[in-house]
């Protein structure tokens, strides 16, 4: 289980916990977060489950591969430094108390 | 009570449905809502089906678009398993199965396509027989994957292909068969078959092209295989049927509505009723000066969401660029654009050998691109593409050639 914070440009904040082995997008999803949209389901297939990681997180979230690298080209709002697909971040414990933040585009 | 008061009323819960739901309640309109579908479930991701839904590699909850609960959450008024056997657009109501009558203000039709069988007299009925399109259709033949059984695939189309990996990987033994000259035909260039013939002959699928079924057989009631034309037999254990698929539009046509191929709909998904919208599978729609349907996520959803936009106030015209996706074995295949009325291809080499993509061009016209083990020239293609951008097959076909500097 991870407890995860989701922030919206606006200051607003969803939050919520996400069982081990589901992915962050399935976590938006299911917690009403707006803009996640998880159009392909998870196959990297359309960039709509753009999350920017709070820094601080960036270690913990993981490496981006090839694929979502790529993806992340197509996302509405450009990608930053910080820029993930939600779908590719899977809950656990080490990520308990972390925060995206939502872009808007 | 006024027209104001009465609820946009949905039939069928698709990815049409569920994007159509999900749009409305974030724009936050007051007219209340009515979702009635077939299947006893809340609106659910089709294409993990037949991939890892098949495979047991994921529970049913998961395909669920939003849980359960989310819709009483959201105000959404909910009859999952409830068929819709009327429309009366004199009175504007909907009338279900068990007699109760809804009165609408808008209606929405998003009541999908259905897998077409193989007809009775050819075997089509017989026990050990399955297409494959609900989750139901699933739960009711997953258990016959087993390591070891024969499967016979009739249809060299995605579905079937995607089937065919799915039973390997879970130890079977497929054969696919394909009436036309290679698989694929209808939907992709020689060069995307030719892709997809050696990796499934290279996973073992046992592929045959131009193969020309007679019949299935049967063994004391159940299916045991196939005749063919040319006299030879195939056993098999089961059979999945994969030959297409055709709109569900019954009810829009016993109410009169227009229909072609679909529910024929304008550039904002109306109807020939402008009270009764309709997205998703069942649609048809102009595109580029011809009516066509799609069975695919993103037309579901893209209609479905602008279908809200519009009822909103938005002034809005349907013409998102398609694409669509497929995972058979350790390929990923993406495709961007419509490729119908090609006259010629491109190839690009990928970076590895199980890499590459196919470019299509209507003359001189760049149109769409089949990406294989390749996102970038499918995210690249795709935005090339949606911009209206031309690059020349020459510049394509060329590895050195930066796709991500073309979309600028």
């Amino acid at each position: 289980m991870a407890n995860i914070t989701w922030k919206m440009e606006d200051g607003s904040e969803i939050n919520a916990d996400v069982n081990d082995g589901l992915n962050l997008m399935e976590g938006a999803t299911s917690n009403n977060v707006p803009h996640i949209e998880g159009e392909c389901g998870g196959c990297l297939s359309c960039a709509t489950c753009h999350v920017f990681v709070d820094e601080s997180w960036l270690a913990k979230t993981g490496e981006i591969d090839d694929i979502e690298d790529t993806m992340l080209e197509m996302t509405d709002v450009e990608r930053e430094n910080n820029s993930r697909l939600s779908c590719q971040i899977i809950a656990s414990p080490e990520l308990d108390g972390l925060v995206l933040f939502v872009p808007e585009p | 009570m006024n027209s104001k008061g009465k609820p946009i009323v949905i039939v069928g819960a698709g990815q049409a449905a569920a994007s159509f739901v999900s749009r409305h309640i974030k724009l936050g309109s007051d007219t209340s809502l009515h979702l009635i579908g077939e299947e006893p479930l809340p609106p659910y991701q089709r294409p993990p089906l037949s991939k890892k839904y098949l495979m047991g590699e994921l529970e049913r909850e998961r395909l669920f678009i939003r849980p359960l609960e989310w819709y009483s959450e959201q105000g959404v008024t909910t009859d999952f398993g409830t068929r819709v056997d009327k429309i009366d657009r004199d009175s504007k109501q909907i009338h279900t199965q068990s007699g109760d009558a809804i009165a609408y203000q808008k209606l929405l039709l998003c009541t999908g396509s259905s897998a077409r069988k193989l007809p009775w007299q050819l075997g089509g009925e017989l026990p050990g027989v399955y297409t494959l399109r609900n989750m139901a259709d699933i739960d009711i033949m997953a258990p016959e994957f087993q390591a070891g059984r024969k499967l016979l695939i009739i249809g060299g189309g995605y579905i079937g292909l995607e089937a065919a990996a799915a039973a390997r990987k879970l130890g079977m033994q497929v054969t696919l068969l394909e009436m036309a000259e290679r698989i694929l035909q209808r939907v992709a260039a020689p060069e995307t078959s030719d892709f997809f013939r050696n990796l499934h002959s290279n996973n073992g699928v046992d592929i045959r092209e131009s193969a020309r079924m007679k019949q299935l057989c049967e063994v004391a009631g159940c299916v045991s295989g196939a005749e063919m034309e040319d006299g030879g037999t195939l056993q098999a254990d089961l059979v999945l049927v994969g030959i297409g698929g055709s709109a569900n539009s019954s009810l829009a046509e016993q109410a009169g509505l227009e229909c072609d191929n679909g529910i024929a709909v304008n550039n904002i998904c109306q109807t020939s009723d402008p009270e009764i919208y309709s997205a998703g599978d069942c649609t048809s729609f102009i595109r580029n000066g011809q009516r066509i349907r799609l069975e695919s996520v993103q037309n579901a959803t893209d209609q479905g969401d602008l279908i809200a936009q519009v009822l909103g106030g938005e002034d809005l015209q349907y013409d998102a660029l398609p694409w669509f996706w497929s995972d058979q074995f350790d390929c990923k295949l993406q495709i961007a654009g419509l490729n119908s009325g090609y006259t010629k291809t491109v190839i690009r080499p990928g970076a590895s050998d199980t890499s590459q993509s196919v470019w299509y061009y209507t003359d001189d016209q760049l149109i769409a691109v089949d990406a294989m083990n390749d996102p970038k020239a499918y995210a690249f293609g795709r935005k090339i593409i949606s911009a209206g951008l031309n690059p020349s097959a020459e510049v394509i076909s060329n590895p050195e050639t930066d796709l991500k500097a073309l979309t600028k």
